[in-house]
């Protein structure tokens, strides 16, 4: 964990903007697409046509109250109201959100590193459009142009609101992953950074020891990853530290996260931001939830990502190694560990379980989760029985996940893949070592580094389809 | 020309809804010019739905309640491809592309709309003189305004133009006019008929409701228009009431509070008005008595914070980006300042700064809630009184239609004009005004019957026995 | 702002018209600023009244749980959803630079 100089500490506390999965918008019919044409998904609610009325997406309620239940909120009757602010992503320049009763109320989040981390609020929301701007330089300042399509605007969002319980960069980060697995988890969001599904704001600031009264902060926006996060909030209390040890202070204010250039820059701010002249929303209605709505909706969520790694650790069996600790957590974080959880229980071994879910299955995107379990039990068996190597395994993998499923034995002929003899790996290995005579001399000396350099010959040389585990043995056995 | 008699006698055959319409026609030619009740008309429009319905009727079909009657639209009612324009510069040519639910059921109830009403720009006004298209006279002196801010359905129908119009009413716009101008008009309950599609002033005032020449029409009308709308989620989930068929029940026994606050700064002719309306209703079996709710006196100043708070929300829209008037500026933010500084008018302006000021960081306790609690004070009031009579009674207005431009310098006064009507908008509750014989001025002179939530029949059969003792 | 809600000034005036972007000539301001403290004088016998412990109404409605099901409706036509704009570049609506970002 990285430390801060002279007994400086830092006070995060984060928004997250999540979208949810329904088919249609938080207040009208028109599709909850990503990606559309621009201006498709548009009706007089989306254009804030004059005459034109929302109504409440139950859908989003539903999604809402789950993403409450399993940040432990107190789930409440609540309303909406209007924020005004002019904005030419918002069509009707003002956003209908949640005041001063949001859906969901006090909860909290266990990190798993043991940390509490409190939930102030979940509230519902609109979304607004999106706005790409042309002429001048591109970024939002200097252009001439702005273009707006509003696909987007009126997409359920929940935003989520963080006490200001984090004291590292490591931990924002922490929090930031844990809380986009328990969404998805939920079923309500897909948890998507990179398309803006999932936005992460960051409240920083800093002060001298955890006794001292909270500094002044800031908001940092446009944070699109993990990693800017990380890098962003770790910038913001240097920069606080640097400017309070220089005798300055802190202004309060919006700063954008320039990811290339790795700094935080003060954003131009408006007037009505202090100012949004919020009043109850007179078109819509209170939700009260029936506790009997809470209740199916608390039975219905399925297990929390910190009961997963508890489950999959007793799954392993015996004290994990740190290596699976980290497969384990990154299983989880993606959501795959049910495939774990199935190939353990049909009999894989653990580790190889494990290690496949985590590290290559994980990584083949979202057409895993159309992969029938058995189909991928199958092959695991395959690589388990030493029928297929490691690296074959891995190669059938992505086939049938390309394939959405199929006999991985099949595919596996179909790649050609048969064990190897050891008689013919013994020749493939006379010809390596004679066109090597200095590597096999420094690898007989004790340069174990070449081990790889060996390793990747016979692989090359046999197409991949020699056993890794056998080529060691080998090469052990000639070195003598 | 009553439309209940108009619609048999389309649906009968005995007249075609083409003769009837073009009658209508005929009537704007010859007086629209003076009144200026319309801003658009849809003549071809409505002569081809007029001859459609004929074949229809040719055909057996059931054509609906309101087969062939003429009727005008109040123009902040969307209309698929026909000008809405709430009388102002920043909505001037804007064609919707969709239907309010009040013109989705008067066109499946056989009503044909002949052109959109004048009136005062968003609705914001009590005498049609904000309309930034110009001004609609009274038809019973064209000096004197019909009021507003619904003047043109109100003028329209007292000068025959049409049996029947629509407009809206958020602090009595539908009331005052009516009172005005010498015809029936109804504030319903709030919820009772949709308001998707009716361009929002304050949305949790504002209530669409009938325009008649007599109160059996004004019946038909609104049994037509109400009831239950999924696209409006402040809808109440009731089916439209029964009306016509209960008109003639009379008010024996129905308890009737004459309510003083509601007569106070009436000229003398309109205190006289009131009192004789109650005789009719005392000699037809209603048991009076006087009544009085000091708190309705707070009606005016904290509706006067309540309307405009919504207003400066519910206009912020018109920002020159999606649909409307743009004037355009070197970056967006001049863009939408001189949009909407040419696109509206001074009142709308005024109210959209005294809403934002009464909303804003530091006033928001001092006005907006502020008036919030009076209004809640408002309803208990009225309900402790509904727990002694059925219907209260009183002034539509304090005076008769004023002169035109009378007022127009001094928005403090004009708002005086509403000091009557707006209680009942604060209240969500059901009023509607009568005609009951003339000031001395020979103006038209309207008294109010006021009830509780859904009470819209019993007003009605009380406007009925009215009616019928009203001085020729 | 002044402290005093009741005494309304013309620096309150111009603010209110920037926040509700309107631009007013003097001439304006001075008129404005004496006709909305007029309606603000209406409002101080509500100012007077305790009103501590009164709920306040927001909506006449009672109701609550006005919900519509998940399910697409359709969007309008392309020709609709532009029939109106002042500008459009590449089916987008075009408006002139954009100071600031978004409060």
């Amino acid at each position: 964990m990285s430390t801060l100089p002279n007994g400086w500490e830092m006070v995060v506390g984060l928004e997250v903007h999540t979208e949810l999965k329904t088919q249609t918008k938080l207040f009208c019919g028109c599709a909850n697409a990503f990606g559309s044409e621009p201006n498709t998904n548009i009706c007089p609610v989306c254009l804030g046509l004059p005459g034109s009325l929302p109504v409440l997406n139950e859908k989003a309620v539903e999604f809402a109250i789950r993403i409450g239940t399993a940040l432990n909120c107190v789930i409440q009757g609540s309303s909406f109201h209007r924020k005004n602010y002019f904005y030419p992503d918002q069509p009707k320049d003002y956003q209908i959100s949640q005041y001063d009763i949001p859906i969901n109320g006090i909860g909290f989040l266990d990190l798993p590193d043991g940390t509490k981390v409190g939930i102030e609020r979940a509230h519902l929301e609109e979304d607004t459009g999106k706005t790409t701007h042309v002429g001048g330089s591109g970024r939002i300042h200097g252009s001439d142009e702005s273009l707006v399509d509003y696909n987007r605007a009126g997409v359920p969002l929940v935003e989520i609101v963080s006490a200001p319980d984090i004291r590292s960069a490591e931990q924002a980060r922490g929090y930031a992953a844990e809380l986009r697995a328990i969404l998805i988890a939920s079923g309500a969001s897909d948890g998507r950074m990179e398309e803006g599904s999932m936005r992460v704001d960051a409240n920083v600031s800093v002060r001298k020891g955890s006794d001292a009264p909270f500094g002044t902060r800031c908001e940092i926006k446009n944070l699109n990853s993990l990693r800017s996060l990380q890098r962003a909030v770790d910038f913001e209390a240097l920069r606080q530290i640097d400017l309070l040890e220089a005798g300055e202070s802190i202004t309060q204010e919006t700063r954008h996260w320039d990811e290339d250039a790795g700094r935080t820059q003060t954003m131009r701010s408006k007037e009505e931001a202090n100012d949004y002249r919020y009043f109850p929303e007179p078109d819509l209605v209170p939700i009260n939830p029936t506790q009997a709505f809470i209740d199916e909706i608390a039975r219905s969520l399925p297990a929390m990502p910190a009961q997963r790694r508890v489950e999959l650790i007793a799954q392993l069996g015996g004290d994990p190694t740190q290596a699976q600790r980290d497969q384990l957590m990154a299983a989880v974080e993606l959501n795959v560990d049910s495939f774990i959880t199935g190939a353990i229980h049909a009999g894989v071994t653990p580790a190889i379980a494990l290690a496949r879910t985590a590290n290559e299955l994980a990584a083949l995107g979202d057409e895993i989760f159309s992969l029938p379990l058995d189909d991928y039990v199958a092959l695991l068996k395959l690589e388990d029985a030493g029928a297929l190597s490691a690296t074959q395994s891995k190669a059938v993998l992505a086939d049938l996940v390309a394939a959405g499923g199929g006999d991985p034995a099949a595919l596996a002929k179909q790649r050609g893949f048969e064990k190897l003899d050891d008689g013919s790996l013994d020749g493939i290995l006379d010809e390596i070592i004679a066109a090597n005579p200095d590597e096999w001399r420094r690898y007989c000396e004790g340069d174990d580094k070449l081990t790889g350099f060996f390793t990747g010959k016979v692989m090359a040389a046999t197409k991949g389809q020699a056993d890794g585990k056998a080529v060691n043995a080998a090469l052990r056995t000639r070195k003598g | 020309m009553s439309a209940l008699r108009t619609a048999q006698d389309v649906a009968d055959g005995e007249r075609s809804a083409s003769e009837v319409v073009a009658e209508s026609f005929r009537a704007i030619d010859q007086r629209d010019a003076e009144i200026h009740a319309f801003l658009t008309l849809q003549r071809e429009q409505a002569l081809g739905e007029a001859e459609a319905l004929d074949v229809r009727i040719t055909n057996g079909e059931n054509v609906g309640p309101l087969a062939g009657v003429p009727i005008g639209i109040k123009d902040n009612m969307c209309q698929i491809g026909e000008v809405t324009s709430c009388a102002s510069r920043i909505l001037e040519g804007w064609r919707p592309p969709y239907d309010a639910t009040v013109i989705t059921k008067l066109k499946a109830a056989g009503a044909i709309a002949v052109g959109k009403t004048n009136m005062d720009e968003f609705a914001m006004g009590s005498s049609t003189e904000n309309s930034a298209f110009g001004v609609t006279r009274n038809p019973h002196d064209p000096e004197k305004v019909p009021g507003g801010s619904s003047g043109g359905s109100a003028a329209a129908v007292a000068a025959s133009m049409v049996p029947l119009s629509l407009g809206s009413d958020t602090g009595g716009s539908i009331r005052q006019p009516a009172a005005l101008c010498g015809v029936v008009g109804v504030k319903p309950t709030y919820g009772l008929v949709s308001r998707y599609g009716l361009v929002a002033f304050a949305s949790s005032l504002d209530q669409i409701g009938p325009f008649a020449n007599n109160v059996e029409d004004a019946a038909l009308l609104l049994e037509v228009i109400a009831g239950h709308d999924p696209k409006d989620s402040t809808s109440l989930n009731q089916p439209a009431p029964s009306l016509v068929a209960h008109l003639d029940h009379g008010v024996r026994g129905l308890r009737i509070g004459i309510c003083s606050d509601l007569l106070q700064g009436a000229s003398d002719d309109v205190a006289t008005a009131v009192a004789q309306a109650a005789a009719v209703l005392q000699g037809a079996g209603a048991e009076l008595s006087e009544i009085s709710i000091p708190e309705l006196g707070l009606g005016l100043s904290a509706y006067y914070l309540i309307a405009p708070a919504e207003a400066s929300s519910n206009l912020a829209r018109y920002d020159g980006v999606r649909y409307g008037l743009r004037v355009d500026g070197d970056d967006v933010t001049a863009m939408n300042t001189r949009s909407r500084t040419a696109g509206f008018g001074d009142e709308v302006k005024r109210r959209i700064m005294l809403g934002t000021y009464a909303l804003s960081a530091g006033y928001y306790d001092a006005y907006y809630g502020q008036a919030q609690r009076a209004r809640t004070l408002i309803i208990q009031a009225f309900a402790k009184a509904y727990g002694s009579v059925d219907l209260i009674l009183g002034a539509t207005t304090p005076t008769t239609a004023f002169g035109i431009g009378e007022k127009s310098g001094d928005p403090l006064a004009m708002y005086q004009s509403d000091i009557c009507t707006i209680p009942t908008n604060l209240a969500g509750h059901p009023a509607l005004s009568v005609p009951f014989g003339k000031g001395v001025d020979q103006m038209p002179i309207g008294v109010q019957l006021l009830g509780p939530t859904l009470s819209e029949q019993r007003l009605f059969q009380a406007a009925r026995v009215i009616e019928q003792g009203a001085p020729a | 702002m002044s402290e005093n809600p009741t005494s309304l000034s013309e620096e309150d005036v111009r603010h209110v018209a920037r926040l509700a972007r309107l631009t007013l000539s003097d001439d304006e301001v001075g008129r404005f600023t004496e006709q909305l403290r007029g309606v603000l004088d209406l409002a101080a016998d509500l100012e007077a009244l305790n009103l501590d412990g009164i709920e306040p109404t927001a909506h006449p409605s009672e109701l609550s749980n006005v919900l519509r099901t998940d399910e697409v409706v359709a969007s309008l036509n392309q020709d609709a959803v532009f029939a109106a704009a002042p500008k459009i570049i590449d089916h987008r609506f075009s408006v002139p630079k954009i100071v600031g970002d978004a409060p």
